[in-house]
């Protein structure tokens, strides 16, 4: 929760890091994000990006258990690097009973992770149940620990948060090669004597080491959202390990400086919040506009290829209603498939303006010739896929239509020569191996 | 430990478990296990507005607002992933990341002019129930006083009962083959956005009555267990409410005991915590000592086909040095043994006495011997061996060189029939590849 005042400073200043305070903060959470973007990346890469919410809710048993023991010894029991080793140990031990209780019983991860999940934080809060009830077991500060205070990110905070930022950049980029392998081909890794194993853990201390680092911060939403989030973002930019990684990590820093910015100007507006639901923007941002998979653009590829679809099989239409006649009726045309009368002048016109059909006379249309050339390479190749069909796949003639029908409009020029020469076709157009007629 | 307290506690638990257990079945069953967690956050901001809405702290609204949160986390998430095409795990980390956030600006927003507290909602303590009662009026045992937190707990258990009764058959087809549940027409998306949707009403169901921590380990921890225990899905889903009724009990007794051992008598913990922490102890169990996925037991039916396997590679060379003439007294004998099946002195020592109690060899006078009824499995063997070297030389790309080792594991497990097979697959070979005779079948066990 921000200080009130703040809601007077310009956005400028805040964003140019110009107020000490904020400048702590804006780092601190930009530092994490970037962090938090590369272990995300791993993790998701891994199929195990539901992890971080394991180990995180893991840490809690760990707190309290810390929290504890230093009691016990006579301390306050509120030293925070005592509180970060405890919740570091039961962080790994649920890090390592996912995969160990998985090969033991045979289950899928979601199962095993919901079960370790549950069953650890049950522990926390039970033990803080009994750290409640011992004399002077006032717990207070261990529900920050668990739900964040960003706001009061103190200087040591964020410098804890830059080291372990630079550490995990370091781990990442030095095992850089070997997590590549780890993520695309473990097998391969395994095969080439890499100890997946070990990589493995060595995955598990990063993610560790990141929401370690950002629990006590932000809090256990937000390092679960930083670690998810803008990886999954970024999978919508590319393919490429490294690619991902940068991108990532660009959208985890710029959520972590934005998000605090913004919940610095206004009062009232948890910083830990704000930063999620800025990683949100960037996520739907990232579905709709990227450049791999991205909604618009295979939007627009699913248009291209209907289009295209469309095209062929109006071509192959005609020609095959006009074989032998010449020009066709939309009557005609409309007969082959479960066409509109206007559907198919809405195609001939598009056909008209392309060069590849002309209107002879009144209702009647006919292909010019780079049409008559471009619908009889259509139907040759879908007679010739019908052929392939059925003397190589004993399918019968009246059943392969159908799959040609799909199939004819990827079949590219090398796949066609390889067509041709199993079934030693000439460059004539073979006839139809069934009875041509209307879909019906 | 009175049953006017204890008593109604645990009347909520095993209600609450048995509701979560229920649609836990089906969310395992499809890799959804986590569903509970990202409800159990995802259902802040319906809190959140449901209470602003209505201005009160009056549960409906709250319930209300949390259940349609709640389903929109799981028709999100499923469209994140189907159409966003992104990782499932992920799609379910984004949407209840987002969807908390939002809750908690909403409440930090409006904190001077309301006073609610999310972790009353979504940390319920299950301890506080039986202070709020309602009695019942039922037809056969008269006025009942409950606890008012098993009437919303019943309600969603009854939907759950009829739903999961009304669509058993389509739910086990599209929860163990998707695939052919779609040729048959049956849309298994549909009928898993049915099962989030039931989870995500009893989650909410559960939260204010038993804690979120309760909900989300019961949805999945039982329905687990059961699935180690039966492989049949009525068997399963019974066996999970079981668990969870267990869990339930064990919990909260180790929860008002448990402390006291170490602490001295008065102390207690937190029910819901103990409880996820015993049906994750019950988990555990099952996985080491189910009876036929436990780790135990498939450590001892390995053992025993090692067992088997050695006492085999036994016969087989005892019959080979038969067939060799080559010397066959107890030490070397012993020696190769030693080197043959790579085991310790001890170990062949136990096997060759397993061959003397079972009647398949004979010491005398210092020389092994193979008995009738070992000579008719040691032929067995050694001829399933020698026709598979026979047949996998012609029949396959693997090298001669390799042919032992293929032989070697496949004799074990090629009955007289399966032999016959081989010996007609091979043209009735008398001679492996490495020029030695194949022998005949040994005459049938009277």
């Amino acid at each position: 929760m921000t200080n009130g005042a703040m809601g007077e400073r310009g956005l400028l200043d805040v964003l140019l890091l110009q107020d000490y305070n904020t400048t702590v903060v804006v780092l601190g959470t930009t530092a994490l994000g970037l962090a938090a973007g590369f272990a995300g990346t791993l993790l998701l890469l891994r199929k195990r990006a539901l992890l971080g919410d394991v180990v995180s809710h893991a840490m809690l048993p760990g707190v309290v258990a810390a929290f504890m023991v230093m009691r016990g010894l006579g301390g306050s029991g509120k030293n925070l690097f005592g509180l970060l080793i405890g919740a570091t140990i039961s962080g790994l031990i649920a890090a390592w009973l996912v995969p160990v209780l998985r090969r033991a019983s045979g289950l899928k991860d979601d199962a095993i992770m919901g079960i370790v999940l549950g069953g650890s934080f049950g522990l926390g809060i039970a033990l803080m149940g009994i750290a409640l009830n011992t004399p002077g077991g006032n717990q207070a500060g261990l529900e920050s620990f668990i739900f964040g205070k960003t706001a009061s990110m103190i200087r040591a905070d964020a410098l804890l948060i830059g080291w372990g930022a630079v550490v995990v950049l370091a781990a990442t980029l030095l095992l850089c090669k070997e997590f590549r392998l780890l993520c695309f081909d473990e097998q391969f890794a395994a095969s080439i004597g890499r100890r997946v194993d070990l990589l493995d853990g060595a995955l598990m201390l990063i993610a560790v080491a990141v929401i370690v680092i950002g629990l006590q911060a932000v809090g256990l939403i937000l390092v679960i959202a930083l670690l998810i989030i803008p990886a999954s973002a970024a999978r919508f930019w590319s393919d490429g390990f490294v690619p991902s990684l940068v991108v990532a990590g660009t959208v985890g820093a710029a959520s972590g400086w934005l998000g605090s910015t913004i919940s610095a100007l206004e009062a009232k507006l948890p910083a830990g919040a704000v930063i999620v639901l800025v990683t949100g923007g960037f996520f739907i941002v990232s579905m709709l506009a990227g450049t791999r998979r991205g909604l618009i653009l295979r939007w627009i590829q699913a248009a291209g290829l209907r289009r295209r679809v469309r095209r062929q099989h109006l071509l192959r239409a005609m020609l095959e209603a006009g074989e032998g006649v010449g020009s066709v009726t939309i009557d005609m045309v409309c007969g082959r498939r479960r066409w509109t009368a206007q559907h198919v002048r809405r195609q001939l016109r598009r056909a008209q303006s392309a060069g590849e059909v002309l209107r002879s006379s009144a209702g009647a249309w006919h292909l010019t010739p780079s049409g008559l050339t471009a619908a009889r390479r259509i139907v040759r190749n879908h007679r010739l896929w019908e052929l392939f069909l059925i003397h190589h796949a004993d399918i019968a003639p009246s059943h392969v239509d159908r799959d040609a029908d799909l199939v004819e409009h990827v079949l590219d020029a090398p796949l066609m020569a390889e067509l041709e020469a199993l079934l030693e076709a000439d460059t004539t157009l073979p006839s139809s191996p069934h009875p041509l007629g209307g879909v019906t | 430990m009175t049953w006017d307290y204890d008593g109604m506690i645990l009347l909520v638990a095993i209600a609450a478990a048995a509701a979560c257990a229920l649609p836990g079945v089906f969310l395992v069953v499809r890799g959804m296990g986590l569903m509970g967690d990202a409800i159990s956050h995802a259902v802040l901001p319906g809190i959140a507005i449901g209470f602003l809405a209505s201005g009160s702290r009056d549960s409906v609204w709250m319930f209300a607002g949390a259940a349609i949160a709640g389903v929109l986390a799981a028709v999100l998430t499923q469209a994140l992933h189907k159409f966003g095409n992104v990782d499932r795990g992920a799609a379910m980390g984004t949407v209840f990341t987002i969807l908390f956030s939002i809750g908690l600006i909403l409440l930090v927003r409006t904190a001077d002019t309301v006073d609610i507290d999310p972790h009353s909602v979504l940390y319920g303590a299950i301890e506080l129930t039986p202070l709020d009662t309602i009695t019942l009026h039922l037809a056969l045992l008269g006025d009942v006083e409950v606890p008012r937190a098993l009437v919303p707990i019943g309600i969603v258990m009854g939907i759950s009962i009829v739903v999961l009764g009304a669509l058993w058959k389509e739910l086990r087809l599209a929860s163990f083959d998707p695939a052919l549940a779609r040729t048959l027409g049956y849309n298994s998306g549909v009928l898993l956005q049915v099962i989030m949707v039931l989870t995500a009403a009893t989650c909410v169901a559960c939260f204010e009555a038993v804690g979120s921590i309760m909900t989300v380990t019961f949805i999945v921890a039982p329905a687990a267990t059961a699935l180690l225990l039966s492989r049949r899905l009525g068997v399963v889903a019974v066996l999970a409410v079981v668990v969870a009724s267990v869990a339930a009990v064990v919990g909260h007794l180790s929860a008002i005991t448990v402390p006291g051992w170490f602490l001295g008598a008065g102390f207690d913990t937190s029910s819901s915590g103990m409880m996820a922490v015993a049906s994750f102890v019950l988990f555990v169990l099952a996985v080491l000592l189910a009876p036929q996925r436990g780790v135990l037991a498939r450590r001892f039916a390995l053992r025993r086909l090692a067992a088997t396997v050695a006492i085999e590679d036994a016969l087989g060379l005892l019959y080979r040095l038969g067939e060799r003439n080559e010397p066959d007294d107890a030490t070397t004998v012993h020696q190769l043994l030693q080197g043959d099946v790579r085991v310790g002195a001890a170990r062949v020592d136990r096997v060759l006495a397993a061959l003397r109690k079972r009647g398949l060899a004979v010491l005398d006078a210092g020389h092994w011997q193979l008995t009738e009824a070992g000579r008719s499995e040691a032929t067995g063997l050694v001829r399933a061996h020698r026709l598979w070297e026979a047949y996998l030389s012609t029949r396959s790309d693997v090298p001669v060189s390799h042919l032992h080792g293929a032989a070697e594991r496949l004799e074990h497990v090629t009955d007289a029939a399966l032999a016959q097979q081989l010996a007609e697959a091979t043209g009735d070979a008398t001679i492996d590849p490495h020029g030695r005779g194949i022998p005949d079948a040994p005459p049938d066990k009277p």
